[in-house]
């Protein structure tokens, strides 16, 4: 990350890889990745990263036994179905 | 929000009428994502089960308050929010003051390891041991950052969403994710080398 442009670029990742950022940011930015390998390592990571959290994030569940003692503790214990 | 769609939200007035099937539908439909944001930001099964009970008490003790302006879901993340905050200043009150939810703000994060790890196999990237270290690569991000991506990248809300919550701009949401992102794929990419360079050993 030594190159002015890299530098002037890093902020412009985030939105770049929800699609949000604006034409011609994105053009600049698509222009730099072509000819800059480390910042397409750089996006393609920073991608990956969100996606890795955004992947086990929907994995995860709630541990056994939590719903029962939330209905409990809020004494609406009549209503849990299961 | 991660509502069903399909779903209308439960009744305003039957909740404020203090209507208890309706407050059990609220509950029902919700505490999976509030139970979410809490053990992500706290870390702590205990700690996280203790915040989204306090969630769901203070929601019911303050219904008669809400004014409607955003929606049931945001309100109750507004609540469980304080309610993690709050147990974050309890856990380490020497450290922690109402100035850190604004650490990160000033300071650009550079990207460190430039190692495309990308190529690993998804049983590395998805494994135990990975998970383990997602989550405390996540401990590890200033409070003010974790809490925007907690909200927005793993609860899925909106940048408007998010800042509805955190009564921020969508320009300070912005700037703020993309600080967190910037970590933990710094974070990441230490631990992924790790694995790559040990795959490459084997």
């Amino acid at each position: 990350m030594d190159n002015h442009n890299c530098r002037e670029l890093l902020g412009t990742l985030s939105d770049y890889i929800d699609g949000a950022l604006e034409a011609e940011l994105c053009a600049q930015l698509e222009q730099h990745l072509a000819s800059c390998e480390n910042c397409r390592v750089v996006v393609d990571t920073l991608h990956k990263t969100v996606s890795l959290y955004q992947t086990t994030a929907t994995k995860s569940s709630v541990p056994q036994g939590v719903r029962e003692r939330l209905f409990s503790r809020l004494e609406l214990e009549e209503f849990l179905k299961k | 929000m991660n509502e069903t769609p399909s779903k209308p939200d439960v009744s305003l007035a039957a909740l404020k009428a203090g209507d208890r099937a309706a407050f059990a539908e609220l509950v029902q439909r919700h505490y999976e994502l509030i139970y979410r944001l809490a053990i992500k930001m706290l870390g702590n099964p205990q700690d996280a089960e203790d915040v989204l009970q306090e969630t769901f008490i203070k929601a019911f003790k303050h219904i008669k308050d809400f004014d409607g302006r955003s929606s049931l879901s945001t309100w109750l993340y507004r609540i469980a929010t304080n309610e993690a905050l709050m147990f974050l200043r309890r856990r380490t009150p020497q450290t922690f003051s109402l100035d850190e939810t604004m650490q990160g703000e000033d300071r650009e994060i550079e990207p460190l390891q430039i190692t495309d790890w990308c190529c690993l196999p998804e049983q590395e990237l998805m494994s135990e041991e990975a998970q383990q270290y997602l989550d405390h690569a996540i401990a590890k991000l200033p409070v003010g950052l974790r809490l925007v991506f907690v909200l927005r990248d793993i609860q899925g809300l909106s940048t408007r969403e998010t800042g509805e919550v955190l009564d921020l701009t969508d320009t300070a949401v912005k700037t703020r994710l993309s600080r967190a992102r910037m970590q933990l794929r710094n974070e990441l990419s230490v631990y992924f080398q790790e694995r790559m360079t040990k795959g490459e050993e084997a």
